[in-house]
C-alpha cells in the first residue's frame, strides 16, 4: 500500500512546511502547495480512479483525513497568524495623545445674552412671561408716569440722551415697560420680565457704559405684598447664584416703588469672609426693587386702593461680571474674540 | 453727608451701641453707610464690616492729653522751640516747630499752661509733613543736636483735619494724663441720602433716625436766643413777591458782633463734616445748616442801610427779568431765566434766591451788625434754576430737595443765639417773619388691614402708631384706624389720602426693619399665560446659527452717520431720510441711533481682523428708522451674518487652505431656513451696494425679501482695516422671516422600502443656472425622486467652451413598494428627455 504511505509522508510534509509559515504570504504559498489543485493530496485524489475497487475505499477515507488535517491546521494557523498581527498592530501602533484635537468651529452666544436667557429661566418657572419695549421712549413713559415729574429731584439718579425731538428720550431703564405692560393687561394680574436695552448719558469707564441691558420684573394683583418681594427674589437669587446664598433687602429709593429696597446677596466669591469684589463687606448689591408707587399703578390703570404689585430691576452685565470676575464693563460690546471665547 | 459721632451725640445716646451695629441699622433704613472713617476711637474688629473704613485709631497708652508747662528756645535752630511737657505722669522736653507756639517761647513757665495732644514713642500717626496720608511711627531721633523721642500733635497728625501749620490746642479743662481717645475720639460716618430722605441731610436728622431705630429719646435743639437789643421790628422790612416760590421769608439780627475765628471746637466739627471754617458769623451759617438743615444767610446790615440810603432796609423777593444779570459771591457773572427768585432791596438785586449770594451786601471782617436770612424757597423752581446756572452749593442740594418752611424761623433763631456766643454782640428782640404761604402738614390715615396688604405682616393699631411716633408723627388711634399727622419738619408725606398712606407704609416699614418682614411666595392668581412670539423666534435663530459655528456678538446701538456710509462704496448716496440722534452725545462718534446692522457688524470686523484665521458672527438687535405714526421711531429686528477668512480652522495635521466664500455663507443660511422649517425661498442675483455686483442675491419667500447674501464690495472691503480674505456677509429682515417660517411642519414617514440611487451627469450651457436645473430635475421626478444632490461642477476642454457638467445624486424611492429597474428607468428617461428639451442638456456618459 504504497499510495497510503505516501499519504501519511504527503501530511507529515505539509504539517512540517506549514511549521516555518510565519506570514499570510507565504501561508498563501503554502497553501497552493499543499492544498491546490497540484498538491500530492490532490493528486492522490486524482489518482484514486486508477485503484483497484477494495484499495479505494481505503485510500480514499485516508486521502480525506489527510486532507481534514491539513485543513484544520491551516485555519489553526491563519488564526495564530491574525493574533499575532493584531498583537504586533497592537504592541508597535500608538498615537502621540498629547497631540491638540482638530478644532471644530464652536458657536456661542454672548455672555450678555447667556445671562439673560438664565434669567428668563428662573422667572419663567415662577409664572413671569417676557414683555418687551421700545428703546427710543417718550419722556412720559420713562419718567412722568413713573412718578418721576419733570424737576424732580429724582430725575437726577439718571443722566438722559436726549433726542433731538421734544418729549423723546432713550430710554433710561426698562421700567416705562411696566406702564406699557399695565395699560395692555389691565385689569388683569400681571407677572412679566422686560428686559432689553437700556440707555445712560454716562462716561463709558471699565465700571460704566452708556448702553446696558436691565431686566426689570413687574407683578400686579390683589395680594401681593412687601414679603412676596422679598420670597420671590430670594428664590431668584438661589437659583441664579446658589441653593444657600443669603439675601438682604435694605430701604432705598425709587420714585415708582415704595417702600423701596436694594437686594444684596452674600457674596458668593468670599461666602461672605468678605474680599476685594465685595470691597470687604460680604455683600453684593445685585437689585432695586419695591411695592409699585401708587401713582405708577394709577397710571397703569390700576386702583391702587384693590390691588399692590412689586417690581424689580437688575443688570444682566453686571451679574456676569460678578460670576465671573469680570473687571471691565467695556469688554460686552467691544466683541473682542479673546473675551467672547471665553464663555 | 458726613456725620461725626461725636456731633450725634448732641441730640441722641449711643452709650451701648456698637459702631458696627449702628452703620448697619441706619444702612438697612435706608441711610446708607459708605465709609466711617476713623478720628481716635478705636477701629471695628476683623476684616468684614458693612462700610469702608477709614482713618486710624489713637492709641490709649501713647496719645494722651498733656500741658505745655513752658515754651523754651531750640540752642541750635530759630525755628524750633523746646517745650517742657507734663503728660500726667512725668515731663519731657519736647521739640517742635509749631508756629502758633512762638509766641509763647520765652515767656517762662506758662498760666493757665497749654493742653495739647501728646505722642509718645512708638505711636503711629500720619505724617504731618508729607503729601496726602502718609502713616509713620515714632521713633528717637537726634535733631540739631537734640534728643527728640515724642510730639506735640497737629490736627493732621491724628487724621482731624489736613491742618498741620500749627499743634492743636484743646480746651483749658481737658483732664491732663487722659488718654485723647477718650475725650475727643471720634469717627464720621459717610452717609448716601436719597433724595426722598434729603431730610435727613442734617445731623438733627440722623439723630433723629438712630433715636426713632434704636427706640432712644431724640433731645431737641434749643431754637430760643438770648435778646439783648431792642425789638427788630421797623428795623427792616420783607417784600415776598411770588409766595408760591417764595412761601416764608425769616430774618433777624444782632449788633456789635466781632468778626474773628470760630471757637477750635467748632472749627473742629466743620472740618470733620467737611466744611472748611471762614469766620465765626460764615461759621454759624454753615454750622446751622449742617446741625439742622436750614440754609442761612448773613448779610452786613450796615451796607444794607446805606444801600436803602441811611433808611431801614427792605428786603424784596422777585422773580428776575428775563435776561437780568447777577454776579454772585464766586465773581461769575449770570444770566437769568424768569422763573428764577432773586432775594433784593430797593437799590438792586443781591442774591440768587437759595442758591447762591452777592458780593455787595456779604459780611466782611469790618461787619460789626448782622442781618441773618432763613428763607424757604420752592424746590422744584430751585432745580429749574440750577439746571441752566448748571451751580451747586451745599445750601441750593437742600433747598432744590425740599426744606420744610417751619425750620425758617427755627435756623435763625439758633444762628443769632450762636453767634452771640461766638460773635458777642447784642440780638434784637424777635423776627421779621414774612410767611404768606403756611404749609399744611397732612394727616393720613391708616389700618393694619393696609399694612397686612402691602407689607405683609399684622401690626395693630397700637403698634402702628407707635412707629410713627417714633418719627415724630402725631398720632391718635380710633378703632383701627390710626391717623398719623406728619410732622413739621419734613415735606415728603403726600397729602393725596392713598399716596400719603404708601409714605406711611414705608416708613413702618424701615422702621419695624425689612428683615423682620417675612419672605413668602406669591399666593396672587396666575395672570394668562402668553406667548413672546417675536422672542422666541430670536432665539431660535440664535440657536440655529450657534449650532453652525457662529459667535453671537452685541454692539452699539449709537453710531454716526459717517461710520454706516463706510458700509457702501465711495459715491453711493446713503438712504437721505434723517437719524434719530442725542442732543447730548458723550463721545462724537455716537450720537445717532443705527440705520444699518452691518455698518455694526464691520466695526467688529474690524477690531478682530487680526486676532483670528477665521471669524464667523453673527448680531441679532434693532435698526431704528423715522416713523410715518409719530415722533417716536420704528425699531425693527434684524440678523446679520458675516463669516471671513479660513474655511477650516488652521490645525497641525491637515486643515485646508481655502477661504470661506459665498456657499459657505449660503451654506449656514439654508441651515438656518431648513432649522426654521422655511421652504422654497429664492435665491435670485440682486443689486444691493454694498455687495459685490457679481457675487450677491437677494432672498425672496414668496414675493417678499426676507434677505440679501453675498460678498462684501471690494470698494467697502478697502474701506475697512480688515484682512484680505474676502467677507461674506447676510442681513435679514427678523420680522419678515418670523412671517414667513411657518408655525409647525410636517415630517415624513421614514421609508420602510429599499430606495434606488443613481448619479447623472448632464453637460449644459454656462449660463444656465444650477438651480434652474435641480428645480427641472425635481418638477419632473415628482414624488418618486426622494432627493436631488449636485456633487459636482466640471468645466474642461473635451466639454467645449461655455459648457459645464453638472452631477446629480438623485434618489429614486417609493412609499409602499421597491421600486423596479423599469420604473426607474422610465423616470431616469423622463428627467433626461425634459432637460434636453427645455435646457439643451446632454446626458454625460
Amino acid at each position: 500500500m504504497d499510495i497510503l504511505k505516501q499519504l501519511d509522508e504527503i501530511q507529515a510534509a505539509g504539517l512540517g512546511a506549514l511549521e516555518a509559515v510565519a506570514d499570510e504570504e507565504s501561508l498563501a504559498a503554502w497553501r497552493s502547495a499543499h492544498l491546490g489543485r497540484k498538491s500530492g493530496v490532490m493528486a492522490a485524489f486524482d489518482g484514486m480512479k486508477d485503484l483497484g475497487k477494495e484499495e479505494r475505499p481505503q485510500v480514499g477515507k485516508r486521502a480525506n483525513e489527510v486532507k481534514g488535517a491539513l485543513e484544520a491546521a491551516l485555519e489553526k494557523k491563519q488564526a495564530a497568524l491574525k493574533q499575532a498581527a493584531l498583537a504586533a498592530s497592537l504592541s508597535s501602533e500608538h498615537l502621540d495623545v498629547s497631540l491638540p484635537g482638530r478644532a471644530r468651529p464652536l458657536g456661542r452666544l454672548h455672555p450678555a445674552n447667556q445671562t439673560l436667557r438664565r434669567i428668563y429661566a428662573i422667572f419663567a418657572e415662577m409664572g413671569f412671561q417676557v414683555y418687551r419695549s421700545r428703546e427710543v421712549e417718550s419722556d412720559d413713559y420713562n419718567f412722568t408716569f413713573l412718578n418721576i415729574p419733570a424737576h424732580h429731584p429724582a430725575r437726577d439718579m439718571w443722566d438722559t440722551f436726549h433726542t433731538d425731538r421734544e418729549g423723546v428720550i432713550l430710554r433710561t431703564h426698562t421700567s416705562p415697560g411696566q406702564i406699557h405692560a399695565m395699560r395692555e393687561y389691565c385689569p388683569e394680574n400681571i407677572r412679566v420680565i422686560l428686559p432689553g436695552m437700556v440707555y445712560r448719558y454716562e462716561q463709558v469707564t471699565t465700571r460704566s457704559e452708556m448702553q446696558f441691558n436691565q431686566v426689570e420684573g413687574l407683578a400686579v394683583g390683589p395680594n401681593i405684598t412687601f414679603g412676596d418681594l422679598k420670597g420671590t427674589l430670594t428664590d431668584f437669587a438661589r437659583r441664579m447664584f446658589n441653593p444657600d446664598v443669603r439675601t438682604r433687602f435694605r430701604a432705598s429709593h425709587f420714585p415708582f416703588t415704595e417702600p423701596s429696597a436694594e437686594m444684596d446677596v452674600e457674596c458668593f466669591v468670599c461666602m461672605g469672609e468678605g474680599c476685594s469684589v465685595c470691597k470687604g463687606t460680604g455683600w453684593l448689591e445685585i437689585l432695586g426693587s419695591g411695592m409699585v408707587h401708587p401713582t405708577v399703578l394709577r397710571h397703569g390703570g390700576y386702583d391702587p386702593e384693590k390691588v399692590s404689585g412689586f417690581a424689580f430691576g437688575m443688570g444682566p452685565e453686571r451679574i456676569t461680571m460678578l460670576l465671573h470676575r469680570i473687571t471691565d464693563i467695556r469688554h460686552f460690546w467691544r466683541n473682542d474674540v479673546r473675551f467672547l471665547e471665553q464663555f | 453727608m458726613k456725620a461725626p459721632l461725636s456731633w450725634i451725640k448732641d441730640y441722641v445716646s449711643l452709650d451701648g451701641i456698637e459702631i458696627e451695629e449702628l452703620a448697619h441699622k441706619l444702612t438697612m433704613a435706608g441711610l446708607e453707610i459708605e465709609e466711617i472713617t476713623f478720628v481716635g476711637l478705636p477701629l471695628p474688629p476683623g476684616e468684614k464690616h458693612d462700610f469702608i473704613v477709614k482713618g486710624i485709631a489713637w492709641d490709649r497708652e501713647k496719645i494722651v492729653v498733656a500741658e505745655i508747662l513752658e515754651v523754651g528756645p531750640h540752642p541750635n535752630a530759630d525755628r524750633l522751640t523746646l517745650c517742657r511737657v507734663n503728660d500726667g505722669e512725668r515731663e519731657h522736653t519736647v521739640l517742635t516747630g509749631a508756629p502758633n507756639l512762638f509766641p509763647y517761647k520765652g515767656q517762662g513757665p506758662l498760666n493757665p499752661p497749654l493742653k495739647v495732644a501728646y505722642a509718645k514713642e512708638g505711636t503711629t500717626l500720619y505724617d504731618g509733613h508729607a503729601e496726602g496720608w502718609q502713616l509713620m511711627t515714632l521713633k528717637k531721633a537726634v535733631i540739631r543736636g537734640v534728643e527728640s523721642y515724642s510730639m506735640v500733635c497737629s490736627e493732621k497728625e491724628l487724621g482731624i483735619s489736613e491742618e498741620h501749620e500749627g499743634i492743636m490746642l484743646l480746651p483749658e479743662d481737658a483732664p491732663t494724663g487722659m488718654p485723647l481717645a477718650d475725650t475727643m475720639g471720634d469717627a464720621v460716618l459717610d452717609i448716601a441720602i436719597t433724595p426722598n430722605i434729603a431730610r435727613n441731610a442734617n445731623i438733627l436728622g440722623v439723630a433723629r433716625e438712630i433715636a426713632a431705630l434704636f427706640e432712644r429719646e431724640l433731645k431737641q435743639p434749643s431754637y430760643d436766643f438770648k435778646a439783648e437789643d431792642g425789638p427788630v421790628a421797623g428795623q427792616f422790612a420783607i417784600k415776598i413777591e411770588n409766595p408760591e416760590l417764595n412761601p416764608r421769608f425769616v430774618g433777624g439780627l444782632i449788633r456789635d458782633i466781632e468778626i474773628r475765628p470760630s471757637p477750635e471746637w467748632v472749627q473742629r466739627r466743620l472740618r470733620l463734616a467737611g466744611q472748611r471754617p471762614i469766620n465765626n458769623i460764615v461759621d454759624v451759617t454753615n454750622y446751622v445748616m449742617l446741625d439742622i438743615g436750614q440754609p442761612l444767610h448773613a448779610f452786613d446790615y450796615d451796607e444794607l442801610v446805606r444801600r436803602a440810603g441811611g433808611k431801614p432796609p427792605t428786603l424784596i423777593t422777585r422773580t428776575a427779568k428775563k435776561g437780568e444779570k447777577l454776579t454772585t459771591l464766586d465773581g461769575e457773572t449770570h444770566e437769568l431765566q424768569d422763573f428764577t427768585v432773586l432775594v433784593c432791596d430797593t437799590k438792586g438785586s443781591h442774591s440768587i434766591a437759595g442758591i447762591m449770594g452777592g458780593a455787595d451786601t456779604e459780611v466782611t471782617e469790618k461787619t460789626t451788625n448782622v442781618l441773618l436770612e432763613g428763607a424757604n424757597w420752592n424746590f422744584i423752581n430751585i432745580r429749574k434754576t440750577l439746571g441752566y446756572l448748571k451751580m451747586n452749593s451745599e445750601a441750593s442740594y437742600r433747598f432744590s430737595r425740599g426744606v420744610h418752611p417751619a425750620m425758617a424761623p427755627r435756623g435763625v433763631g439758633r444762628g443769632l443765639e450762636l453767634m452771640r456766643q461766638w460773635a458777642g454782640g447784642a440780638v434784637c428782640e424777635g423776627l421779621v417773619d414774612g410767611y404768606p404761604l403756611p404749609y399744611e402738614d397732612p394727616t393720613t390715615e391708616l389700618t393694619p388691614e393696609d399694612v397686612r396688604r402691602w407689607l405683609g405682616i399684622d401690626l395693630k393699631p397700637k403698634e402702628i402708631a407707635a412707629i410713627m411716633a417714633r418719627l415724630g408723627f402725631k398720632t391718635s388711634v380710633k378703632g383701627k384706624v390710626v391717623s398719623a399727622a406728619a410732622p413739621d419738619h419734613r415735606v415728603d408725606i403726600s397729602s393725596d389720602p392713598v399716596i400719603g398712606k404708601a409714605d406711611l407704609l414705608e416708613e413702618i416699614a424701615r422702621i419695624y426693619g425689612y428683615d423682620n418682614i417675612p419672605e413668602t411666595r406669591l399666593a396672587d392668581v396666575l395672570p394668562p399665560q402668553r406667548d413672546n412670539a417675536e422672542l422666541e423666534f430670536e432665539e431660535r435663530v440664535r440657536d440655529l446659527l450657534v449650532r453652525q459655528g457662529l459667535q453671537e456678538v452685541v454692539t452699539y446701538r449709537l453710531t454716526s452717520p459717517e461710520r454706516e456710509a463706510k458700509r457702501l462704496p465711495p459715491g453711493v448716496q446713503p438712504d437721505p431720510k434723517p437719524y434719530i440722534t442725542v442732543k447730548n452725545p458723550i463721545t462724537p462718534d455716537r450720537f445717532a441711533m443705527r440705520k444699518s446692522m452691518l455698518a455694526s457688524m464691520l466695526e467688529i470686523l474690524e477690531r478682530n481682523a487680526r486676532l483670528r484665521e477665521r471669524l464667523a458672527f453673527f448680531e441679532i438687535g434693532f435698526v431704528y428708522h423715522e416713523s410715518e405714526a409719530g415722533p417716536l421711531p420704528d425699531e425693527k429686528p434684524r440678523l446679520v451674518i458675516a463669516i471671513t477668512g479660513r474655511r477650516e480652522l488652521p490645525a497641525w495635521q491637515g486643515g485646508g487652505d481655502g477661504l470661506l466664500d459665498y456657499y459657505d455663507l449660503k451654506g449656514i443660511v439654508e441651515g438656518l431656513l431648513g432649522g426654521l422649517h422655511l421652504t422654497g425661498v429664492r435665491y435670485e442675483p440682486s443689486q444691493h451696494p454694498s455687495f459685490h455686483p457679481g457675487k450677491q442675491a437677494r432672498l425672496l419667500a414668496g414675493e417678499r425679501q426676507v434677505g440679501t447674501i453675498g460678498e462684501l464690495h471690494p470698494a467697502v472691503h478697502g474701506q475697512h482695516d480688515l484682512g484680505p480674505a474676502p467677507v461674506l456677509v447676510g442681513t435679514f429682515a427678523l420680522d419678515a422671516l418670523m412671517e414667513a417660517a411657518p408655525p409647525r411642519h410636517e415630517v415624513q414617514e421614514v421609508p420602510a422600502f429599499p430606495p434606488v440611487l443613481e448619479d447623472l451627469a448632464f453637460i449644459v450651457d454656462e449660463n444656465v443656472p444650477a438651480g434652474q436645473v435641480q428645480a427641472l430635475i425635481e418638477q419632473t421626478g415628482g414624488a418618486t425622486l426622494a432627493g436631488v444632490r449636485l456633487f459636482d461642477v466640471y468645466r474642461g476642454e473635451q466639454l467645449g467652451a461655455g459648457k459645464k457638467s453638472l452631477a446629480y445624486a438623485l434618489t429614486y424611492q417609493a412609499a409602499d413598494r421597491t421600486l423596479t429597474d423599469d420604473e426607474v428607468a422610465k423616470l431616469r428617461k423622463k428627467i433626461v428627455g425634459r432637460l434636453e428639451r427645455e435646457l439643451g442638456a446632454v446626458l454625460r456618459a
